[in-house]
């Protein structure tokens, strides 16, 4: 669950992102975040996993106050936050399993289960035959799906995503929201940011829309709303 | 730590030496020649320090004694001396001795101060040392004030003389070696923060999916330590070689008064030693000092 009370941001360059933002996100939920670009859609989103502070305001994640957090717990914090980028974000000198690995190994988990968890995880995503692939030997499409794979491998309970389709052609784009339903299903948390009319006018779910650093409008099977 | 973990560190770290490729030349490069230099300048140091403390030690204060004095002026002079706290040693020469070692100092020719054997114009002597050589002047001046000292003589002029070059020289050494320690550790410093920089989105994720910081940091450590060390290989073997030939080559044939090479066999492995650990230390140092600005939350 996370929830936002009054959330303020204001960058050093006196930029206002935010602008009293609250909202409630339970368990299980799949939630579109929309707007304009410079609405505050990366800046609410980074709030979550505390890649960035609030000016005010409070953030729960899990019940975790997130403005008490101690900068030494935030990698705690993100071992139950998954994310995904628009653009994958892999290195690009490992190969596919080692990059799925990467997270597992980082939080000291045994070779045994790295090993199992990994292979689980990528057959999920349909990549179990190219696990010695490096990165550039794939598409776009396949590359997210690594990445994809590597925010879901120690079963967080939230997945965030910036714009993950922003890369990929519209076919693409269709398997890639098919995995995330398939994630959502199993019961994860999905936030993810968008600009991707035709998606969020297909696959109906809860639409929060943003402009100027406010949430103009949130509803339950929302639409885009917006003239692309 | 698991142990698993710290095998992957080791890994990781060997193996972006070699990802690093020219990147990992660069710095090994960089540790190798400031530690050549360093290397040279410690045996340098070391030797000239040793041969200035050689030089130090040899200075000693002759106290001839009037030729008034009785044996109980003598006693008392003696014990006059003796009470002055600088004073670490005193022996007695008789003015026979002293002639012998005139005889003996002029070699061949000495033999034409056998003359003087029948009736002796030198002095008996005390002759004095200080505990630390740079006291003999004051102590000199001391005793050169007492009852039936007819002359002390230590060297006036040159002994200042020695003791301000010495002093000039190490502090010129000490300084050279601490400017070219600093210039090293930040040419090292900087490589390594472009190899960083290029692994900055290997940080950013390895923060992003969870990381702790102390992680992160290990496989730099043992970077920064291998780079320090691989770099410490090349001039601890240089030196070593060199000095041994030098070693071998002119120590027999030297022949200047007090001047004597340090022996290779403690010598050298104590320079070793201290050229692998200031390579180690530049090194990790150089290492932690990039990683850091990656690190903040």
């Amino acid at each position: 669950m996370i929830e936002m009370q009054n959330v303020y941001k204001t960058y050093p360059n006196g930029v206002v992102a935010l602008n009293d933002v609250s909202v409630r996100i339970k368990q299980g939920e799949f939630v579109y975040v929309v707007g304009p670009s410079g609405a505050g859609k990366s800046t609410f989103i980074k709030m979550m996993y505390r890649e960035e502070k609030p000016t005010s305001g409070t953030i729960m994640v899990h019940g975790v106050n997130l403005e008490k957090l101690k900068d030494s717990k935030v990698p705690l914090l993100r071992r139950n936050i998954g994310v995904v980028f628009q653009d994958f974000k892999l290195l690009p000198k490992l190969t596919v399993y080692e990059n799925v690995a990467f997270a597992l190994e980082v939080i000291e988990e045994s070779p045994k289960v790295i090993r199992q968890k990994v292979m689980e995880v990528l057959e999920l995503v349909g990549l179990k035959h190219k696990v010695r692939s490096y990165p550039s030997e794939l598409s776009g499409g396949e590359q997210q799906r690594v990445s994809i794979a590597r925010s879901i491998v120690n079963s967080p309970k939230i997945v965030i995503a910036d714009e993950p389709t922003g890369n990929l052609d519209p076919e693409t784009s269709w398997g890639i929201m098919e995995l995330f339903e398939k994630i959502n299903s199993r019961g994860t948390t999905i936030v993810m940011a968008t600009h991707n009319r035709e998606i969020v006018n297909t696959i109906r779910r809860r639409v929060i829309a943003m402009e100027n650093g406010k949430i103009v409008r949130d509803e339950a099977k929302g639409e885009y709303g917006y003239e692309a | 730590m698991r142990l698993s973990t710290l095998q992957r560190h080791m890994r990781e770290s060997v193996k972006s030496l070699g990802r690093n490729g020219w990147m990992t030349f660069a710095s090994i490069s960089a540790v190798t020649v400031t530690l050549l230099l360093v290397g040279v300048f410690l045996v340098v140091m070391f030797n000239m320090n040793h041969f200035a403390k050689k030089i130090e030690n040899d200075v000693e204060i002759r106290v001839h004694i009037d030729v008034t004095a009785n044996n109980q002026d003598k006693q008392a002079l003696r014990a006059k001396i003796e009470k002055i706290p600088q004073v670490k040693e005193i022996r007695y020469s008789s003015k026979d001795e002293e002639l012998k070692r005139l005889i003996k100092s002029f070699g061949e020719e000495g033999s034409s101060f056998r003359l003087f054997e029948q009736d002796n114009p030198l002095s008996d002597v005390y002759v004095v040392k200080t505990a630390n050589p740079v006291d003999t002047i004051k102590a000199a001046k001391k005793i050169e004030k007492f009852p039936f000292v007819h002359k002390v003589n230590y060297g006036q002029g040159q002994v200042e003389k020695l003791f301000s070059t010495l002093k000039i020289a190490r502090n010129i050494g000490l300084v050279l070696i601490i400017g070219l320690l600093f210039t090293a550790m930040f040419l090292i410093s900087n490589t390594i923060k472009i190899t960083i920089f290029a692994r900055r989105r290997e940080i950013e994720i390895m923060r992003l999916v969870g990381a702790t910081n102390g992680f992160i940091r290990w496989p730099f450590f043992l970077e920064g330590l291998w780079l320090g060390v691989i770099g410490a290989i090349f001039p601890i073997a240089a030196v070593s070689v060199v000095y041994y030939n030098i070693y071998k080559f002119f120590e027999p044939k030297i022949t200047i008064p007090f001047f004597e090479l340090l022996p290779f066999n403690p010598f050298m492995w104590q320079i070793s030693l201290l050229l692998l650990l200031i390579g180690a230390c530049i090194g990790v140092w150089g290492s932690m000092m990039s990683v850091r600005k990656f690190l903040k939350i």
